[in-house]
């Protein structure tokens, strides 16, 4: 049980929890306590010795237990001899601590000088430089000079990749151990590790290859020197020099709040461009970090290959031509189509986008279809997680149940958070065909074969342990994926999670219901809006206008690739000149989302709101305008002039997003801990939050309207026959995508398109790891890498989605 | 007197199974399993006075008592990593005398409740270590370790770790992390080991000399063992002796012997009788005791050695004569502590390596009056605000060298 204790800090008093550290509570007060290891996110160790303060307890009685009083009637203090670490003394009834004192401040001083004398002091080239909390506490707390012999400094190896993303600087480290402790601790993956011992101390890379996790950036924030410096920030731009701007990143449906760190510079022709890409604090999403893919994928908006002008077929040629006359022809030609015409737009989008392209649709009586190969929205809007769901708020009691997702690939921070729900007692069940790196956190494990995960899900309704250890729990969250799944199979799955869910009364309230894992940052966004993705796509485009935005199926899929052409008329909406933009009849630039603002629906259905970063390039202009000036055309009154304009209309036609706006997504109530402000040491060069915490929706079941779900058969799925090889998709975190591949020091984590085998089936084919094979169906031929995977059925291969093999649902393959 | 820890010494072969039994072995921890509950093992022992003799002298019986009983399974761990330039007992008492030990860790393992016990012993005892092995497979066939001992329903192992090589493991936290796999760190204090130990349970840690009291205070109680030694620190203490002695070596003596009858009755005096200029009491982690007549006469106590302004430690010895100057001394001890500081926290990792490299050069001849001022400073600025111990020792020889032998870095003799 904790209580309520009162202490004095610095003179001023308050109230905190009896669990406080001191460090905390005088933060809490407004008293930045100088410190280099702790982290508000990590146990504290103490190492530092940054955070020295008086401590005067009050002196008790033995015998009665009550404070001994002095003359004043006042109790009287004891102090300790010596300084106190603020980090690892926990706060008590009537404490009076000094962080002000001779003696702290003398300590401090002290420290410092110690840092110093093995810190290389190269700021001018640091890129920490101007955000460095070494610095600054030196400016604050250190003493003006040094007395230490020059002859004696380090002299150490400054540029060691401990990964190809990472690069540590040997004299700069100050051995906090923060890094180390960070993967160890919040990501679980003790990649990292101190080698040797005293002034010899060195931080080291453990995993092969090196610097094995996907959230190794976010040591680069809560480093408190420049010792560890990413590959793509690197010597790139000084702190002071960045602007920045707030957004959400647009690679997974988590939606990590992000800040772009841009600068106008002569290197990229006078243009202002993003630096890099740092996480922003919302506790309730991604806390204070972010993937390394969010940080680092954000190359593709800085492309050459972006499309800047329109352009139009004539004479079977694609030419560049004027807004005007493009979106003249394409209104005239979808109106022309009417209800023949065919919206089809990924997640990709933002909801303004979205709700556009829907209403014109609608105004056109023609169809609006997701572009995606996971099924299921349908129900997680309905149902959803209960409004205030926080998965930093679920523990002991509770349980998390994912199914066919490999979250770590998919959406890399709900895998933090799901784990770190685990580590606080939650009952974690993972269930997939094959083994995930989440498997290690789980309490219980269950590997079903292909095919059976309507069977699984339904199991998990009955009595069995792992039954009762959902169906009991307080809270329970389901996230569901679309790993070894297509569109039919992931639907189902849906369908069986939703039915789960209502038989064991997990939904309706905070910390409970239903996730997808979707393969795009705002598909729940689009199934809110009415979107839904069309089973048999290839069969209905033919005589159709086809109005295509942010997706390129020409180049996923060869039948939807001939379907086009056989469609009436075709305008692609995008960045660049993809495949299906080779079809179109005219082509329409679109804005990236970092060029305007807009909004995301996260998985967790949270609206959140992206800033403009940088100006839109060329004449491209964002999807929201291009669809309202085509709409124009055709008398159809749509916004286009703002992106608040699109979101009032859309609150005030969407149900769930009834009584939202601009304003109501921007507003901020304080977050703990509390980072990013004069003391960026305290959390880390993590950005503050002061543009919005978004909200999450409110579904139907948060409403207790009786959602209804529709039963679902166990014997559907695929399954392989026998003799047979069965390719099934899963998801890899750094793809061929167009908003992964155009960053180039990715490659190497991209890798080489595979295919993984059961040793039996590998032995049966006469292939081995890392040899090339030729693999076909359909009428799709392609070429993978032979991988080894002893936890997946014999019948079984996996086959990850956008790395140039067209696999989008468990289909038969041929290998040679 | 007959020796009471270093038996070996009127008992040939006692470090066999046999002749350890037929003098009395086992006795004490049987009579403890058999007729004893846990908890009157323990206040024998409080009772006896004994104090820790790994080097901060604390009370044994206390800290068993400090046990945490809501937190189970609980460990019991000898700390045999000797490492502290000077000490060289412990290694005796292994060689020669290991049965009592073990008897000894039993005993405390049965007062605290532990099932499992561990000696953590100093890498390059690894030969002595295949010889515990042994010592502790003989107690396990002849029924003193293992399942349902003495037909109670108590049962022990007992197993040996090496560590690797780090004096830092020798402190109690770092050996257990080095214990449980990890890099020997010392930890944040508290929680200290008896409520949060090995694997984080609770958790007993003493030294080997300690451990080899406990059989004898049982056998022939805490009266007997308070009849030897002085009020504040009772019965025999093994003093490892070095430096400039005629006959370095381990002497067993009870409390309150003085360094003089130390050094010259039993140590044979100072080489070539020269006089003796400093002692260091408790190895290199000592301050420097300037020597006079009155020092020598005193009765060699925990408390005594405090006023003299040193710590005993764990009792390791080094005499030094008017033929060494004390900023070699220091020179020689910070090469050891800047090479075993383990970097964990700022002001040890950086300073240690600051005054190695200010006392090199103080010792290369050059003792210029401002770099023995900054090494006073740099000792005087670690000072309170280390994470363990081991920075406090390293500032020691230096901050008491340099106030008390002036003279020996060039420096006006103050008054
Ligand atoms: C740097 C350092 C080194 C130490 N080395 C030893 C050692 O080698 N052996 C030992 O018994 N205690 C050593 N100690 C003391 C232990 O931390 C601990 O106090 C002792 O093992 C407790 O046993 P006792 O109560 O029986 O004395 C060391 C302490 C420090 C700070
Ligand atoms: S690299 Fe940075 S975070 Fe890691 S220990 Fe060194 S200073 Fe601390
Ligand atoms: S977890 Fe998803 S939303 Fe967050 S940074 Fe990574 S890719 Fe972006
Ligand atoms: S005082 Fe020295 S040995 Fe102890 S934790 Fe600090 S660096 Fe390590
Ligand atoms: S010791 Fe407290 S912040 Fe490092």
């Amino acid at each position: 049980m904790t209580k309520q204790v009162t202490l004095t800090i610095d003179g001023i008093q308050i109230d905190v929890p009896d669990e406080t550290l001191v460090v905390d509570a005088a933060k809490k007060a407004g008293i930045d306590i100088p410190v280099f290891c702790y982290h508000p996110k990590m146990e504290p160790v103490g190492m530092c010795r940054m955070c020295l303060v008086e401590i005067g307890r009050p002196m008790i009685n033995r015998s009665t237990g009550q404070p001994v009083l002095n003359e004043d009637g006042q109790p009287t203090m004891q102090f300790m001899p010596k300084p106190e670490t603020a980090c690892t003394n926990l706060v008590s009834e009537g404490m009076v601590v000094l962080t002000q004192s001779e003696s702290a401040k003398e300590a401090q001083k002290d420290i410092i000088e110690f840092l110093l004398t093995s810190h290389p002091l190269d700021c001018p080239i640091c890129d920490k430089g101007g955000e460095c909390p070494l610095q600054n506490l030196t400016m604050e707390h250190g003493p003006g000079k040094s007395r230490f012999l020059f002859d004696g400094k380090f002299k150490m190896e400054k540029q060691i990749r401990l990964g190809e993303l990472i690069v540590l600087d040997r004299e700069r480290c100050i051995i906090c151990a923060r890094c180390v402790r960070f993967q160890e601790e919040v990501a679980g993956q003790a990649v990292l590790a101190i080698d040797d011992r005293g002034r010899g101390s060195e931080i080291i890379s453990v995993s092969e290859p090196g610097f094995d996790s996907v959230f190794s950036g976010n040591t680069t924030d809560i480093c408190p020197v420049g010792a560890l410096t990413t590959t793509d920030f690197r010597f790139g731009a000084r702190p002071w020099e960045l602007l920045s701007a707030a957004s959400i990143c647009g690679q997974c449906p988590v939606g990590c709040n992000i800040t772009f760190n841009t600068r106008r510079e002569a290197k990229s022709a006078g243009k202002v461009v993003i630096k890099r890409v740092m996480p922003r604090q919302n506790e309730q999403v991604n806390e204070t970090w972010i993937c390394d893919k969010g940080r680092f994928a954000y190359h593709y908006a800085k492309s050459k290959e972006r499309l800047s002008k329109p352009l139009l077929r004539k004479d079977d040629k694609l030419k560049t031509t004027s807004w005007s006359s493009a979106t003249k022809l394409v209104a005239e030609k979808l109106g022309e189509a009417g209800k023949d015409t065919i919206v089809l737009a990924s997640g990709r989008l933002s909801n303004e986008d979205l709700f556009n392209l829907k209403s014109l649709a609608d105004g056109l009586g023609g169809k609006a279809v997701l572009y995606t190969e996971m099924g299921g929205g349908d129900l997680v809007t309905q149902i959803g997680v209960g409004q205030g769901t926080n998965f930093s708020d679920m523990g002991q009691g509770d349980a998390i149940f994912v199914i066919a997702s490999d979250l770590y690939e998919e959406a890399p921070i709900w895998w933090l958070r799901v784990k770190q729900a685990a580590d606080r007692g939650a009952k974690l069940i993972v269930a997939n065909s094959r083994e995930t790196k989440l498997d290690k956190f789980a309490n219980f494990v269950v590997r079903y074969s292909n095919g059976d995960e309507v069977k699984t899900v339904q199991d998990l309704g009955g009595t069995g342990k792992i039954a009762q250890a959902f169906s009991k729990a307080d809270n329970a969250i389901v996230l569901f994926g679309s790993d070894g799944l297509g569109l039919e199979g992931s639907t189902h799955l849906a369908t069986a999670c939703a039915n789960l869910l209502e038989e064991t009364g997990h939904i309706g309230k905070a910390n409970n219901g239903l996730i997808g894992v979707w393969p795009k940052a705002n598909d729940q966004g689009a199934w809110e809006l009415g979107f839904h993705p069309e089973p048999d796509l290839a069969a209905i485009l033919k005589g159709k206008a086809v109005y295509i935005v942010g997706a390129d199926p020409a180049n996923d899929n060869p039948a939807l690739a001939k379907a086009l052409k056989k469609a009436k008329f075709v305008v692609v909406q995008d960045l660049f000149r993809t495949a299906t933009a080779e079809l179109a009849d005219v082509i329409l630039p679109a804005q990236t989302y970092t060029e305007r603002d807009g909004t995301f629906t996260s998985g967790e259905r949270r609206a959140q709101r992206f800033y403009a970063a940088v100006p839109g390039l060329g004449e491209s202009k964002p999807d929201y305008a291009i669809t309202s000036e085509i709409a124009e055309k055709l008398n159809i009154q749509l916004e286009g002039t703002s992106s608040v304009l699109v979101f009032e209309k859309l609150a005030a036609s969407v149900k769930d997003f009834a009584g939202l706006s601009y304003a109501k997504l921007a507003e901020v109530t304080e977050q703990w801990p509390i980072v990013g402000r004069g003391d960026l040491y305290y959390g880390g060069s993590t950005y503050e939050n002061t543009q919005g915490l978004g909200v999450q929706l409110v579904s139907a079941s948060d409403r207790g309207e009786t959602v209804s779900i529709p039963k679902v058969r166990n014997d559907a799925g695929l399954r392989p026959k026998k003799d047979e090889l069965l390719a099934v998709p899963i998801t890899k975190l750094y793809d061929r995508g167009t908003t992964v591949a155009p960053t180039e020091f990715l490659t190497e984590r991209i890798g080489d398109v595979t295919i993984a085998l059961h040793p039996e089936a590998a032995k049966k084919l006469g292939v081995e790891a890392g040899k090339r094979v030729k693999i076909s169906f359909e009428d799709v031929e392609g070429e993978a890498v032979v991988k080894i995977d002893e936890t997946i059925s014999a019948g079984v291969a996996l086959v990850p989605r956008s790395m140039g093999l067209a696999i989008r649902e468990p289909v038969v393959i041929k290998v040679q | 007197m007959a020796h009471i820890l270093l038996r070996h010494r009127e008992i040939p072969r006692i470090n066999e199974i046999d002749i350890y039994e037929k003098n009395g072995g086992f006795k004490a921890f049987k009579q403890a399993v058999k007729n004893m509950e846990p908890t009157e093992v323990t206040a024998v022992v409080k009772d006896s006075s004994l104090r820790g003799r790994g080097g901060a002298g604390f009370p044994t019986g206390m800290k068993w008592s400090f046990i945490d009983n809501n937190s189970w399974p609980h460990y019991v761990v000898a700390n045999a990593d000797e490492s502290e330039p000077g000490a060289f007992k412990d290694r005796e008492l292994i060689e020669s005398n290991p049965f009592q030990f073990l008897e000894g860790m039993a005993i405390s393992s049965y007062a605290v409740g532990a099932n499992i016990a561990y000696i953590y012993i100093r890498g390059e005892f690894w030969e002595l270590t295949a010889t515990l092995d042994e010592k502790i497979a003989e107690m396990e066939k002849l029924g003193y370790l293992g399942n349902k001992l003495f037909g109670s329903d108590y049962s022990l192992k007992i197993y040996t770790h090496l560590g690797a090589g780090a004096y830092i493991c020798g402190e109690e936290t770092a050996l257990l992390e080095s214990l449980e796999g990890k890099r020997g760190l010392p930890r944040v204090r508290p929680p200290f080991p008896p409520s949060f130990g090995l694997y984080g349970k609770p958790t007993v840690v003493n030294n080997v000399e300690t451990f080899a009291n406990v059989p004898l205070i049982i056998d022939k109680g805490a009266d007997w063992f308070k009849s030897i030694g002085t009020p504040d620190s009772a019965g025999v203490k093994i003093f490892s002796l070095s430096g400039r002695i005629r006959k370095p070596g381990n002497y067993e003596l009870p409390f309150g012997t003085t360094f003089r009858e130390l050094i010259y009755e039993h140590g044979g005096g100072i080489i070539e009788g020269r006089p003796v200029k400093a002692i260091m009491a408790a190895g290199a982690s000592s301050s420097m005791i300037l020597v006079d007549d009155k020092v020598l006469d005193t009765p060699i106590d925990y408390a005594s050695v405090r006023k003299l302004g040193a710590d005993l430690g764990s009792a390791s010895v080094i005499v030094i004569d008017d033929t060494v100057s004390i900023d070699w001394v220091i020179n020689k001890t910070l090469n050891f502590f800047e090479h075993e500081s383990c970097g964990k926290c700022t002001p040890c990792r950086e300073g240690t390596y600051w005054m190695q490299h200010l006392s090199q050069s103080i010792h290369a001849g050059n003792k210029r009056k401002q770099d023995v001022d900054l090494l006073y400073n740099v000792a005087k600025q670690m000072q309170n605000k280390c994470l363990c111990a081991l920075g406090e020792f390293a500032t020691m020889a230096v901050v008491t060298g340099i106030e008390r032998f002036p003279q020996d870095f060039n420096l006006e003799v103050r008054e």
